[in-house]
């Protein structure tokens, strides 16, 4: 029997079996940000331990900037404060920071891939549960605490437990407008949102074998929503395309070096999976959330599902979604009103994300419904300035959208983009969450980049397939 | 100093119903804007309470019924979302501090972030958390012993549970190792060694 990709990189980087039965598991690479490391330096001083390979963490900043105006200081004091915190750990543990007046700044998971940082065959860790995304590189990289964050500074390795392997198959042709949000949406609807627990996921098969970087990273970042700590896709010519000359990607004689390593832990033909899913492409649409988490969720052209389409341990959660989304059983997915449009995210922030909307904005005379607020948010600084370049800001304007320096945005309630009230939220982002997005009774509806632009001009969910025409 | 060991674990319980309930709900993010973890105990599921309060109803951490429990029970996938540690520190510094977590099933990152902090995460099949749920309702003053040593969960005078942990995680409560970073460090040779055999740890040569 062969192993996988999770079998191989999990081996060479175990330490040490730990008295408990746990493995000491080395990290290639740790991302920090500002909101989860402050105290794991803290905890660090405090022991009076110093970083044992500080080359191996590279820092941002992303949760808390605000994307308005990001000129210093912060209105937020304490954001203001936190990032105060970080600029001082980092300079003095010697850590590569990536600066926004540098205009280096972006999410910590745009930032990663785009620099080339992010490798096949490396433990990638962060604290932040959205680490899963760098998985798309064939990579075996997960969300850790601040206690774990201590440990990876002060040690490069963690005590954990290994996971079983999931693989799920994805085979056949995507239907026209259907997108990489789709898919990991419908999977997260089909296994739920603890179907992962105990798994990692890998994702595989045709459809899968053709997305670009961009597309399988939106795949893997939602692998935890799924309950899986980490997700990943086996690392292949695209992977090697994206990653080829980018600032700390291998370069020159090393390039084959690293090619052959690459290659040589992608899972063998005859790997051992504890399970097996196979999903069809061509039953995927434009998936929307109508609940309180990412499984609770419909194609556009569906309703809320009833009561009775789910298990009696699941009920209570349904009724309560219900009640928090203000929504009806049989109630049509198309025309809910919406308040709010946010394009951006560690999901779907990257620059085909808003290319697949410039694509059907440009030239067009589409509007943002006067009643809808709607944010472009890029992933980085780097994103944003290829967006300039290109005259794309230009084209979200001309139809109402907002164009704002990059940062977690709306995703997340910790800058100063947040929803009020009542407000329903179409949204690009990863979590639909009770008060995900900022106010304690607002409300998200998730989906794909494409499907929020055409909420955010049509007002309500509508099918973004037939209001761009799209065939 | 505490003794790290985490053998039998007892206090009065309280009950918290709900499946998926996640980190953003535990600890909502606003209390993350902070370079600390002091006061996030009295944050613990703020927005939850405030908005029961609103419709006439007691969320369990503002039921005095439940005042100056240690062991917290939950139903299924709990702690999902966000790898906040923010999130078992709030309920960690809630009160009088909960001791331990018994639930269905938690989420992986969550768990993982409990061990770190010494507070183990039992798991308790459905059907006997139905039952162990609606004994500590009804009588909120029980004692409950979770037992990490036996594996079983008492209502001290009355049911008892078999519960479920891994077995490292098991040992590391058992033996005081929770508490990771020691244990990792006196591996350092190792470290470097493994170091050593990764190519892309040594410029690809």
């Amino acid at each position: 029997m062969g192993k996988t990709l999770y079998d191989k990189v999990f081996e060479a980087h175990t330490v040490a079996r730990l008295p408990s039965g746990q493995y000491q598991l080395l990290m290639g690479l740790h991302l920090i940000h500002e909101v989860t490391s402050p105290q794991a330096f803290s905890m660090l001083e405090e022991l009076g331990l110093s970083v044992l390979f500080p080359e191996r963490t590279f820092a941002t900043v992303d949760h808390i900037i605000p994307t308005a105006s990001q000129l210093r200081p912060f209105r937020d004091t304490l954001a203001e404060q936190m990032l105060v915190a970080l600029e001082g750990n980092v300079s003095r543990h010697k850590i590569r920071y990536f600066a926004p007046e540098r205009g280096e700044q972006g999410i910590v998971h745009v930032i990663g891939p785009e620099n080339g940082l992010t490798q096949p065959g490396m433990t990638i860790c962060c604290g932040d549960s959205h680490t899963a995304t760098h998985g798309a590189f064939g990579a075996i990289a997960f969300g850790i605490g601040t206690s774990q964050v201590r440990d990876v500074l002060a040690t490069q390795t963690l005590s954990m437990g290994r996971l079983k392997v999931r693989r799920i198959e994805i085979n056949g042709q995507l239907r026209a407008g259907i997108t990489a949000k789709d898919v990991t949406l419908y999977v997260i609807n089909r296994l739920g949102v603890n179907g992962g627990v105990g798994y990692a996921y890998e994702y595989a098969g045709d459809t899968i074998e053709r997305m670009s970087m961009d597309e399988r990273m939106t795949i893997c970042n939602m692998a935890i929503e799924g309950g899986a700590r980490c997700g990943y896709i086996n690392p292949d010519q695209t992977t090697y395309d994206y990653l080829k000359g980018r600032t700390y990607a291998p370069a020159n004689d090393k390039w084959d070096r690293a090619v052959e390593y690459w290659n040589s832990v992608r899972s063998d033909a005859d790997a051992a999976y504890a399970d097996i899913v196979k999903f069809r492409a061509e039953d995927i649409e434009p998936m929307v959330t109508w609940g309180i988490t990412p499984g609770q969720s419909a194609p556009v052209t569906g309703q809320v599902p009833a009561i009775a389409d789910f298990k009696a341990d699941e009920q209570e959660s349904v009724k309560e979604a219900y009640q928090y989304m203000a929504v009806n059983p049989g109630a049509p997915i198309a025309g809910q009103k919406i308040n709010v449009a946010f394009i951006g995210s560690c999901t779907n922030g990257r620059l085909s994300d808003f290319e697949s909307v410039v694509r059907v904005l440009k030239d067009k005379s589409y509007k943002v419904a006067p009643h809808v607020q709607a944010l472009v948010v890029p992933g980085s600084m780097k994103v944003k300035n290829e967006m300039l370049s290109r005259g794309w800001d230009k084209v979200f304007t001309a139809a109402g959208f907002e164009f704002r320096e990059a940062g977690c945005s709306m995703c997340l309630a910790m800058n100063p983009d947040k929803l009020t009230g009542n407000q329903v939220s179409a949204s690009s982002s990863n979590r639909n969450f009770k008060g995900r997005q900022g106010s304690p009774t607002g409300r998200t509806l998730l989906m794909s980049p494409i499907m929020v632009a055409a909420a955010a001009i049509a007002g309500e969910v509508t099918d973004a397939r037939q209001l761009f025409g799209i065939v | 100093m505490q003794d790290a060991k985490r053998i039998t674990l007892s206090g009065q319980g309280i009950v918290l119903r709900g499946n998926d309930i996640d980190t953003d709900r535990i600890i909502p993010a606003r209390y993350l804007r902070t370079v600390v973890f002091d006061g996030l105990g009295k944050h613990a599921f703020e927005d939850d309470r405030v908005q029961l309060k609103q419709s006439g109803q007691v969320h369990a951490f503002d039921d005095p019924k439940f005042a100056g429990a240690e062991i917290l029970l939950v139903n299924r996938n709990f702690g999902c979302g966000s790898s906040r540690e923010h999130a078992p520190q709030a309920i960690k510094r809630w009160g009088n501090g909960i001791k331990a977590i018994v639930g269905e099933s938690f989420a992986e990152i969550f768990f993982g972030n409990c061990v770190s902090l010494g507070i183990p995460c039992a798991v308790l099949d459905a059907a006997s958390m139905e039952r162990l749920m609606a004994t500590i309702e009804s009588e909120p003053k029980s004692k409950i012993t979770v037992d990490i040593q036996s594996k079983k969960l008492e209502v001290v005078g009355g049911s008892s549970f078999p519960i479920v942990m891994g077995d490292g995680v098991r040992q590391q409560f058992l033996e005081g190792r929770w508490d990771t970073t020691a244990e990792l460090l006196a591996n350092k040779e190792a470290i470097l060694a493994t170091a050593k055999k990764l190519p892309y740890f040594n410029s690809w040569s």
